[in-house]
């Protein structure tokens, strides 16, 4: 049951063939099984878990419906959730237990969903791997030599392991899509402004989104059934009507235009990926699609774009923690300037610490234009290209990464590691919707292929997505490691 | 652009970081790299575009003003390294 | 060397609102330590801002009232700095698209003269909290509760030259934001602020000389006297052959000295760039031209309606204009008591020098101006003298009973009865005999002291005018 997708989980309960209660035992079995060797949680909430899979439970017999009633999920350490720690993968936060929730984590609890813990990540959600959490790196479970991907790689892990039936991810430059596709599973980042941010811990502000991670693409529209809509909380939030994802995930592809970015397929990208996407597309064609080439001619500048973007967004958004108010501080600081020094050198990481070196020196006095504006002016030369590319396609398809997942501690230098997220980097600059589905594999790691389209356009998406799970089964692929039933 | 030890110093005090001098010369080393990187950006001009902060070209909502959080002062105290009579201490502030 | 001073003022005011700027918690002033700091106000991690519509208003307001230009479109950006009664790390405030563009002024000296002052600018912007360096072993204690208090920064052009003109254009200020009603604007509860540019240069000079920017200058009075001192100081630097330093120095009004700031010491570099939690403020001219349909009638326009409708002097109806409260009190009094000219002597006078004496705002005033119009309208009618109405004045600060209760209950009406006076005339040329011949010979001035006999006699109460004609008939 455990490996059920919510969909399946979603009937089966409503049946009442199992209850939430066991479910979530069966979960919290499986964590106690694999979460030592995974590290992809950082807290587990067992007796609150219980307690709410009961309360679900109990609700279900006086007659609730609700689609996700029941089912327990994992969030992503970067989401406050009141009386429990919220460390952000940082020694900074290690001992910030969250007086409030963010609105994701309400807005499910709202819907009965059973939360299970908080997932590994990387240090503020920067990186790549999940080796930059200060809790310790995360395990693929596809093969525990390799990384998950990140930033939100516990998430990641977590299901495609079945820690969890569904996990929350965050997404500021790839970190649900790459950790997506290295675990085999389905990571989607809506359109930015559409799940509030309230609540959810700044890394970039004007580029984080929060998304589903899960193993289908219809258990990702159910989810964002749940998180997505205005809040008033969040001024960047959209006052949009909320659609019901799930609505047109049937939707025939016959005649759907696909895009493809000839700049997604050249140097660097393995040929393994390069095949199975390939392969991919063949399979749209079945369907009826038309694939087109697509040119994205400023794409090659959106990883230089977002290194100063995101850092100096960082930097200022990373001010706040300072020992004074919460978090960590350190020992016996003789003035305040030791204080702030000592305060931040030791509670923060070496990536996390780079980048706000970065980001400072992007904004400091001389270097704004060539920086910071310049990085604008492209940003904006990156939302025109896809804009212009919409007029010719629906969705645009590609490998969500050049490869699949790599070897632990395999890439020490920063700017190889910057350069993993080349092919979802740009559509964080433009805000887009995009979802990484799995689309074939190679020496027993997953190749995850990248879907984007136009500005709340999160159900065509889901549709494209949808329509490829249907006829294929790379998302029902289950790593031989994590086999063993508890 | 690289990146020198004392331009190194001058940004972590800005990020208020402490660098050691042992460590400063393989930040400076690492943020020249990243620079370098960066820099692929000025092959473009770009004289004509106009920045873009904000992926949605939305714009701000209002809030009406009104009074909606009540004092949580213990609560949210519990948090803070050091506190006394309802304040944050922090070592001596120079004015 | 003959120099000249060039002072710029930025201005801080918070404006009324109730909630913060960006979160909903209170701004009532006074409150213990952190009781209205909210999570977004403390900056825990994941809170995000909200734009208080109220703030805004308040904003557009003022420019509007200044004849500003009103920015259709103005963006908040982040300004980066470290400080303990910062929570964020950085304070958003509006550096290339503030709300209120460029305006202007007019100050009226007290020669008389007018001058025009230009303002740059004015920007919303978030308050810090405060650092209380009372000693707590050695640390020193922060109170958030200030923290997010919407600001206006209203910034003026270099286009004042003396302290005296600094401290007309603050109060001018002052009196503008008093009559908008968007902000308290009290100096020594810090809801209004000011920090001088000053500097120097020799009379004739066109380049602007260093300048350093004074803070925490907390009074009016001490505008004038902290850009005194801060000039002679410049001067004896510059005339012993040093230079200025560009710094900032704090005003210490014990002293009546200004010293460097030690926190200022270093250079900042304040990364500002565009607040990415926020989007652009969109305002249209409807949006404009609502808020200038709502503006009360501002100091300047009142001032040259009284000179014209009341008949006033330019001094008094400026003292009558200094406040909004004042010149509606003066408009009823005059209005309700038929004697505009009267009515301006009493408020200006006597009643502002109650206020004075007792340190009341005019809405703490036990006397209604309604009271006070019947008071003068018994003085005009002569049923009591001027005399006779200070004393019923100061009757009704204790009584609640109407005016002509108190006249009545007192015994002050007037004595207009003609055999009354005739009585006391009698008397008053009996008993001065040496006087009366006096007069009699031509000494004419007597009377005025006979006339002074006979209000004695009466006890105020007869009517002067009566007395006299009445004296100089029974001494033909």
């Amino acid at each position: 049951m455990i490996k059920s997708t919510v969909a399946e989980l979603s009937l089966a309960l409503a049946a009442g063939d199992i209850s939430s209660v066991e479910l979530t035992q069966a979960y919290l079995n499986r964590i106690a099984q694999y979460n030592g060797e995974l590290n992809a949680f950082i807290t587990v909430c067992e007796e609150s878990a219980l307690e709410q899979a009961k309360a679900a439970d109990v609700a279900r017999a006086k007659g609730d419906t609700s689609s996700l009633l029941g089912i327990p999920l994992a969030h992503k350490d970067i989401f406050c959730t009141e009386g429990i720690t919220t460390t952000c993968g940082s020694r900074m936060l290690g001992n910030f237990v969250s007086p409030y929730n963010a609105t994701v984590v309400e807005r499910f609890s709202d819907a009965g969903v059973v939360m299970l813990g908080k997932t590994n990540m990387d240090e503020f959600a920067m990186g790549s791997s999940n080796e930059t959490s200060f809790f310790g790196a995360v395990k693929n479970p596809w093969n525990t030599a390799c990384v998950p991907g990140g930033s939100s790689g516990g998430s990641a892990a977590a299901v495609a392991a079945d820690l969890c039936a569904m996990a929350t991810g965050t997404d500021t430059g790839g970190s649900i899509r790459q950790p997506a596709a290295f675990c085999g599973i389905t990571g989607f980042k809506p359109s930015y402004g559409r799940v509030s941010r309230w609540g959810m811990i700044a890394f970039a502000s004007s580029l984080d989104q929060a998304g589903p991670i899960c193993k289908s693409a219809e258990d990702a529209a159910l989810m964002l059934n749940v998180m997505a809509g205005l809040d008033s909380k969040d001024s960047t939030s959209i006052d949009k009507p909320v659609e019901d994802y799930t609505a047109t995930l049937n939707d025939s592809l016959q005649g759907l235009r696909i895009g493809v970015p000839k700049q997604h397929f050249a140097e660097g990208l393995s040929s393994e990926v390069e095949q199975a996407i390939r392969d991919a597309l063949a399979e749209y064609e079945k369907m009826g699609a038309i694939i087109k080439e697509v040119d994205l001619p400023n794409s090659h500048l959106s990883v230089p774009a977002y290194y100063v973007i995101a850092p100096a967004e960082a930097s200022a958004n990373l001010s706040r923690y300072d020992g004074v108010r919460y978090g960590y501080r350190c020992e016996n600081p003789v003035d305040l300037e030791d204080m702030y020094k000592r305060t931040r050198s030791e509670g923060f990481g070496e990536e996390v610490k780079r980048r706000i070196m970065i980001g400072t020196y992007a904004l400091s006095a001389g270097f704004y234009d060539a920086y910071y504006r310049k990085a604008q002016k492209i940003r904006r030369l990156i939302k025109v290209d896809f804009s212009n590319a919409f007029k010719e396609v629906d969705v645009i398809i590609g490998p969500t990464s050049p490869h699949t997942a790599f070897k632990l501690g395999s890439k020490s230098d920063p700017v190889s590691m910057y350069l993993e997220d080349i092919y979802t980097i740009a559509v964080n600059l433009a805000g887009l919707p995009a979802i990484s589905i799995p689309a074939g594999s190679a020496n027993g790691l997953p190749i995850g292929m990248h879907i984007v389209a136009g500005d709340f356009e999160e159900a065509k998406v889901l549709n494209v997505a949808h329509q490829f799970q249907k006829h294929t089964d790379w998302h029902r692929n289950k790593p031989s490691a994590m086999a063993k039933e508890a | 652009m690289a990146l020198d030890k004392s331009e190194v110093a001058k940004i972590a005090h800005l990020a208020r970081l402490h660098i050691s001098e042992s460590e400063a010369e393989e930040v400076s080393n690492r943020i020249t790299d990243i620079l370098a990187l960066i820099d692929q950006m000025q092959s473009l001009d770009t004289e004509a575009i106009e920045p873009l902060a904000h992926p949605l070209e939305v714009i701000q909502r209002l809030r009406v003003d009104e009074v909606t959080e009540e004092n949580q002062r213990e609560r949210l105290q519990t948090l803070a390294p050091n506190s006394k009579d309802g304040l944050y201490l922090v070592p001596k502030v120079l004015e | 060397m003959e120099w000249e001073t060039v002072i710029g003022l930025e201005v801080h005011v918070q404006l009324s609102t109730k909630s913060k700027l960006f979160s909903g918690s209170s701004t009532k002033f006074g409150a213990e330590p952190n009781t209205q700091a909210s999570i977004f106000d403390l900056a825990l991690p994941g809170t995000l801002p909200v734009l208080n519509e109220e703030a805004l208003k308040k904003a557009v307001k003022f420019g509007v009232a200044i004849g500003a230009e009103i920015s259709k479109r103005s963006v908040f950006d982040r300004k980066n700095y470290f400080y303990p009664d910062l929570p964020k790390g950085y304070q958003v405030s509006q550096l290339d698209y503030p709300t209120v563009g460029k305006g202007s002024l007019t100050v009226t000296m007290d020669d008389g003269s007018e001058r025009v002052i230009g303002v740059t600018r004015a920007h919303m912007e978030e308050d810090a909290g405060k650092s209380l360096h009372k000693d707590y072993h050695g640390m020193s204690g922060i109170d958030l509760n200030r923290a997010g208090t919407p600001l206006l920064e209203i910034v003026s052009e270099p286009d004042l030259r003396t302290a005296k003109e600094a401290v007309a254009y603050l109060k001018k200020l002052h009196r503008i934001i008093r009559y908008l009603d968007i902000s308290d604007a009290i100096m020594a509860e810090g809801s209004m602020r000011c920090d001088a540019n000053v500097s120097i240069r020799p009379k004739g000079e066109t380049e602007f000389g260093t300048r350093t920017e004074i803070k925490n200058i907390n009074s009016f009075r001490f505008v004038e006297k902290a850009i005194n001192h801060e000039v002679r100081r410049q001067q004896e630097v510059i005339e012993d052959g040093g230079r200025i330093v560009q710094e900032t120095r704090l005003y210490d009004a014990d002293k009546d000295e200004t010293r460097p700031m030690r926190s200022k010491e270093v250079a900042n570099d304040y990364r500002y760039f565009p607040e990415p939690d926020l989007l652009p403020i969109v305002i249209d001219d409807d949006y404009i031209a609502a808020i200038k349909a709502q503006l009360p009638e501002m100091p300047d326009s009142k001032k040259i309606r009284f000179i014209e409708q009341y008949a006033l002097s330019d001094y008094d109806a400026d003292v009558l204009v200094s406040t909004r409260e004042m010149a509606e009190y003066y408009e009823v009094v005059a209005q309700q008591s038929g004697d505009a000219k009267l009515a301006a002597n009493w408020v200006s006078q006597d009643l502002l020098g109650l206020l004075n004496k007792n340190n009341w705002d005019i809405a703490d005033c036990p006397i209604q101006p309604e009271r006070l119009a019947v008071l003068i309208a018994r003085i005009k009618d002569n049923t009591i003298s001027g005399k006779i109405a200070k004393a019923v004045f100061e009757a009704m600060l204790e009584e609640t009973i109407s005016v002509d209760e108190i006249i009545a209950a007192k015994g002050l009406k007037q004595v207009t009865d003609s055999g009354e006076i005739e009585k006391i005339v009698a008397q008053v040329i009996d008993n001065n005999p040496d006087q009366v011949q006096q007069y009699k010979e031509g000494k004419q001035q007597v009377i005025g002291f006979l006339v002074g006999q006979a209000m004695q006699l009466s006890k105020g109460k007869a009517n002067p005018a009566q007395v006299n004609a009445l004296l100089r008939e029974k001494m033909q």
